[in-house]
């Protein structure tokens, strides 16, 4: 209530003297307060158009420029040189999840076991610091997690590697895991955790059984958010795990990636690349929207089955 | 000494041992897990100790201020110039910002205070969609329909109608700082429509009932009571989105020309600081080239954890620490 009262205080007093003229004459300018309020809310509502126009378009592209070219040779297929009929991108399908399983390996535990430590003790001042560095490591270029990962990785190793961009894409995932973990727990009533000390469980258990429990389908969502994320990652990937025309499964070799052979494609000059690239997008567009919709649809119908 | 728990006597001291054990237990489960929160501070400390080891040589071969300030960028005689590329990358950027901000600060002022609550509904996970979108299928969108889209119309027209701006001289190659500059607003707008959205939430209802109740127009209600509120998460919201727009990579390297010049003209080609990492890292064959882009990446990510900082303070002193 004092914070309420607080704010009204702030709002009132900062613009006191403005609002003393704009209100002066009411029964004067009555029409003219309704032309602007409808001339405003019309651009709103036209911006809202606008910024979904190109949404619109580039899905429409994708489908539009690639549907033709996504067939079943394109996912069991390594690339064929230029003018052979036939190649695929199936080494970088898997080139992908490869770098993505190895980055979750990474990623999930310390975003995870962080997150929890977060959620659990919200006004801990390592709570606080941490917050604030993962919101900031979020926002860092992932080209700098990169040469992060380059000169931690590659340079000691020699050698481009899936361990390399596994790395890089790994750390990122960390901070993402960590909040969206972070505000799931700190959404769990506090009743349920003294419901179970209460019961003589210890709070260790009580986290573990009964907090995470809880939280689970809501954690499970951050985490498949996290890794749609990363999915499509491509600057990280350029000198890390760089490409390879072949298949590979070797954790210390270079490992082709869909999204990095989508960008080579694109600024390559064959045609013939160029719409390979576009079903490459569409492959890897169509999967991370998957991965999304499945989340939202899975995170709501549990939402709704709860409350 | 015994107890009863359940019909059964227990010792005593079973009890105190297993609380004792208990407790300890509990105390080594919160230092395990501030272990792995801990983790994430050390992890941004080792990111800029490790960046800025590897670009001492370049620094010290060519002094900061003048790596910084050089104007020529050739790597085959050694000779690195940062200049260019920090132009392109601001240029860029805060030509994206003013693009995206009017059009992301009206759509957030649409979903939160105009919209009705379905269409809010539908139209929130379209704008996730946007952001969900990855930077490399930007670029390809961008290279294919809308370069020639801006050589072809866009630019002919501002070259037409502006053309007395030395910005809209020039010939309208379609790949430039502009078409950049579109990417990006298209690519940040989403997050200041999201952050935004959400501050806007925040502004109590009673302040609005109050301004409907003197009479208010929704217009004098959002300029009047909303904005001034949400001011500061919205000004958050902004800069979060320059922190992207300062770091985002494949897009732009895919549609900014990749030429290092400082060039008056928008319709130029330009380049970036990301999208010269991108582009020359596994080219560069010299320890002093590879020491000269990694210290570009430096400078990048101090510029961006600098904007992040005052973006997530921002935000944090409106909405309160989640």
């Amino acid at each position: 209530m004092a914070d309420l009262a607080n704010d009204g205080r702030k709002v009132k007093g900062s613009k006191a003297s403005s609002a003393g003229t704009e209100f002066s004459g009411i029964g004067f300018s009555y029409w003219r307060r309704k032309v602007t309020s409808g001339f405003f809310t019309g651009l709103f509502s036209s911006s809202v158009l606008i910024v979904l126009l190109p949404l619109l378009l580039i899905i429409g592209y994708l489908f539009f420029k690639g549907a033709s070219s996504v067939n079943l040779n394109f996912f069991i297929h390594r690339p064929a040189p230029v003018g052979e009929a036939g190649g695929g991108m199936g080494n970088g399908i898997i080139g992908s999840l490869f770098i993505v399983g190895l980055a979750s390996l990474l990623g999930i535990p310390v975003g995870l076991l962080g997150g929890i430590f977060l959620g659990e003790f919200p006004h801990n001042k390592l709570s606080t610091v941490t917050r604030f560095v993962a919101d900031v490591l979020n926002g860092t270029p992932s080209i700098v997690m990169g040469v992060f990962a380059y000169t931690v990785v590659v340079l000691p190793m020699k050698s481009f590697s899936a361990i390399a961009g596994g790395f890089a894409l790994g750390v990122m995932m960390i901070p993402t895991i960590i909040r969206t973990t972070d505000e799931i727990l700190q959404t769990v009533p506090l009743t349920i955790r003294e419901a179970s000390l209460a019961l003589g469980v210890p709070y260790w258990r009580t986290v573990l059984s009964v907090v995470l429990r809880s939280a689970k389908s809501g954690i499970v969502t951050g985490i498949l958010l996290s890794i749609a994320r990363v999915l499509g990652e491509t600057a990280p990937l350029l000198f890390t795990s760089f490409n390879n025309a072949f298949f590979s499964y070797s954790f210390t070799q270079p490992i082709s990636s869909l999204s990095v052979q989508i960008f080579s494609y694109a600024i390559s000059p064959y045609e013939d690349w160029h719409r390979q690239a576009w079903a490459g997008a569409l492959v890897l567009v169509v999967g991370i929207l998957a991965v999304n919709l499945a989340v939202r649809a899975f995170s709501r119908q549990k939402y709704e089955q709860t409350v | 000494m015994a107890v009863e728990i359940e019909g059964i006597f227990v010792p005593q001291e079973a009890i105190k041992v297993e609380r004792k054990s208990a407790v300890q237990a509990d105390h080594v489960f919160k230092f395990v897990l501030g272990v792995f929160a801990f983790s994430v501070v050390v992890l941004l400390v080792w990111l800029g100790i490790q960046l800025y080891i590897s670009s001492l040589p370049a620094f010290k071969a060519l002094g900061f201020w003048d790596f910084i300030k050089g104007t020529t960028w050739d790597p085959v005689s050694g000779v690195f110039g940062a200049l260019p590329f920090i132009y392109g990358t601001i240029v860029t950027s805060f030509l994206a910002l003013l693009i995206a901000t009017p059009l992301g600060v009206g759509t957030a002022l649409f979903l939160a205070e105009l919209s009705p609550k379905w269409l809010k509904r539908s139209l929130q996970p379209l704008v996730e969609l946007l952001a969900g979108i990855p930077s490399v299928i930007y670029g390809l969108w961008g290279i294919f329909i809308l370069s020639p889209l801006m050589a072809n119309t866009v630019e002919p027209f501002l070259s037409a109608r502006l053309g007395f701006l030395p910005f809209f001289r020039g010939y309208p190659l379609g790949i430039g700082f502009l078409t950049a500059a579109v990417i990006l607003a298209i690519m940040i707008v989403p997050f200041i429509i999201s952050v935004s959205t959400e501050v806007l939430s925040t502004v109590p209802t009673p302040l609005k009932e109050g301004m409907y109740a003197l009479g208010a127009t929704r217009w004098e209600t959002m300029k009047k009571v909303a904005l001034p509120y949400a001011r500061s998460g919205i000004f958050g919201s902004i800069i979060l989105a320059l922190a992207r727009a300062l770091g985002e990579t494949m897009a732009v390297t895919m549609v900014i020309g990749n030429t290092p010049q400082i060039s008056k003209s928008l319709f130029d080609p330009g380049y970036t600081m990301a999208a010269v990492i991108a582009n020359e890292f596994t080219e560069a064959t010299s320890d002093s080239y590879l020491s000269a882009l990694v210290a570009i990446a430096f400078i990048l990510l101090l510029i961006t954890l600098l904007v992040n900082a005052v973006a997530r303070w921002l935000i944090w002193r409106t909405t309160g620490v989640k």
